[in-house]
């Protein structure tokens, strides 16, 4: 089930994760993420769905096994390091995890202001990305004032504002109903769409069924791959393409490179040659409405 | 200075309670700092000075004469001795209007000095360097003039340097205290700090933060409760030593001379709460650092 290639955005092999002396959550976890492939990892509460996430995203290290993110090893590359593949990465947190000292603006600007962006172009983008958004009136607000929905979007605004190359996503529609759990989908597979590496762990089976996409199937801490569906919804584009406003701005927001165009072979919509492409800035439909 | 004092950070440590209880902390150990080192500075130079204007000089004291008139003969008799001693770069006899002038304060206005069996001092200072015995040379003074004594302050004074030197040494001692009670506090705090917003450290570590960015805003937050207090200290500290100075500048100024600090001394006051505010900004850098190290 082990796909090869150089240019895998994630590979597991055979590892293996235990927190302290307990047992181990996650058992000779092996698998490949190739550049724009979309998945989604189900399994039951408990499972270690959010443990496999965590190694990902560099919270851990593997009790055993190896990882690799972005061709890099993770055992053999040195700490200071880590921080830039940490960029690549994209996270929307199970509880959002954002700073409730912070306004949203200041939250959104984190992975920008690590990155060391310069101030301007910092409030530049991130004014673009919360009015599309549209978070635009609460761009001071705190999160603790706003309501759930509204703090999932500044999640995801600040887990895109970098143009990450791999995006995760735990149990995102957690908290939503079915019709808003659709739209967040929409979102992510629009992001895929334009190149970004996307995992969504669910235990939403009427959303994984629905959307068709590749699922990585956690069980008891062991790991099976099922294949994606005719039924696949991805790369679908249309009214929403806006993203690609955001995604390919002429100025990049940090250091990072942006993400690849969509991979060759994909489908693709008309939107791909630029043709069609609206500035979802100007638009006050914009994500407010996609949502 | 209002807007380096509220810089932007990502973490709320501005709202710490023990981190509003540390720029008091440190004012008061910047206080304790400015009049220990103001106090080694003092006593070094006073040490200096007294060592410098007594060192290299002797007094001898040719006792009185049963016949006055035999005074001049047995004063002239030491002189000669001395013109004759290796090693003497100077000698000076007191003369009666300086001696009178010195004895007034204990017997207030004395009208004829000869009335006083009052021995007779020649003031010698030795040329430098020098490795005159002593000893030999009473010897010699009391084979002309029985009863010559010599007084060499060096025996006196050295115990009066010795002291003040000690008590520099107790000075620097409580400046070197200060300063790990500044760093043991830091540390503390930083800690208590790490401890308190694990969660956002977390976020930030996970979104790409170098422990160097988010060491900064631990330092920087230190450095500026540091100077707050460091200069509320000193604020305190100045007057404590001027009032000081200037009582010290109320007694005689021989016991206590050059009680006061000069530019550089000030400077180096000045200094103190910068000094002060950077060990803060190091700690707290150091100790964000080393905990960050073992996270991966």
């Amino acid at each position: 089930m082990t796909l090869q290639g150089d240019d895998a955005i994630v590979r597991f092999e055979n590892v293996g994760l235990r927190y302290g002396l307990g047992p181990e959550v996650l058992q000779d976890v092996s698998f490949t993420l190739q550049p724009g492939s979309f998945h989604f990892l189900i399994g039951e509460s408990g499972a270690g769905k959010s443990s496999l996430l965590k190694l990902i995203y560099l919270a851990f290290k593997p009790s055993r096994g190896k990882i690799s993110l972005f061709g890099r090893e993770i055992a053999v590359t040195s700490r200071h390091k880590l921080p830039a593949l940490r960029r690549k990465v994209g996270v929307v947190f199970q509880e959002f995890r954002l700073l409730t000292h912070l306004s949203t603006f200041d939250n959104v600007a984190l992975p920008l202001r690590v990155a060391g962006t310069r101030e301007s172009d910092v409030r530049r983008h991130v004014e673009e990305l919360l009015s599309w958004v549209g978070l635009k009136d609460h761009m001071q607000a705190r999160p603790p004032t706003l309501s759930g929905g509204q703090q999932q979007r500044v999640s995801i605004a600040r887990a895109i504002i970098g143009r990450p190359r791999l995006l995760l996503a735990d149990e995102p529609t957690g908290n939503v109903d079915d019709a808003m759990g659709f739209r967040l989908m929409h979102l992510f597979e629009e992001l895929n769409r334009l190149g970004t590496t996307v995992i969504i762990a669910t235990h939403n089976m009427h959303l994984v069924e629905r959307l068709g996409h590749r699922q990585l199937c956690l069980n008891d801490g062991r790991l099976s791959v099922k294949e994606a569906t005719t039924g696949s919804s991805t790369a679908t584009s249309g009214p929403n393409s806006a993203f690609d406003s955001f995604y390919h701005a002429s100025t990049p927001l940090s250091q990072r490179q942006a993400p690849p165009s969509v991979s060759p072979g994909r489908e693709t919509g008309p939107d791909e040659d630029g043709k069609g492409r609206r500035d979802i800035f100007g638009d006050p439909a914009s994500l407010e409405n996609f949502l | 200075m209002k807007s380096f004092f509220s810089r932007r950070s990502d973490l709320p440590l501005d709202r710490d309670a023990h981190s509003r209880f540390l720029p008091w902390l440190i004012a008061f150990m910047v206080f304790l700092a400015v009049l220990a080192l103001a106090g080694v500075l003092v006593l070094k130079q006073v040490a200096a000075r007294w060592d410098q204007g007594v060192s290299g000089t002797l007094s001898i004291q040719v006792p009185p004469a049963d016949v006055p008139s035999a005074d001049e003969t047995r004063l002239g008799e030491v002189l000669k001795v001395l013109a004759t001693t290796g090693g003497i770069d100077r000698y000076e006899v007191i003369t009666d209007q300086r001696m009178a002038a010195l004895l007034k304060p204990w017997l207030g206005d004395i009208r004829d000095m000869a009335e006083l069996p009052l021995p007779q001092l020649i003031d010698v200072k030795l040329k430098p360097g020098n490795e005159l015995d002593l000893a030999v040379l009473e010897d010699q003074l009391k084979v002309v003039v029985p009863g010559v004594s010599i007084d060499d302050h060096q025996i006196w004074l050295a115990k009066l340097v010795s002291l003040i030197r000690t008590v520099q040494g107790v000075a620097t001692l409580i400046l070197i205290f200060i300063a790990c009670a500044t760093i043991g506090t830091v540390i503390f705090t930083t800690r208590t700090g790490l401890a308190i917003h694990r969660e956002a450290i977390e976020v930030l570590h996970l979104i790409g933060a170098h422990d160097t960015y988010i060491a900064g805003q631990f330092s920087n937050r230190a450095l500026m409760l540091g100077l707050k207090g460091g200069i509320l200290g000193l604020l305190l500290g100045v007057p404590t030593i001027l009032g000081v100075g200037y009582l010290a500048g109320q007694t005689d100024g021989f016991l206590l001379p050059g009680m006061h600090l000069t530019t550089i001394h000030w400077i180096g006051v000045a200094c103190l709460p910068v000094f002060v505010a950077s060990i803060a900004m190091m700690t707290a850098r150091t100790t964000v650092m080393r905990t960050l190290a073992g996270m991966l």
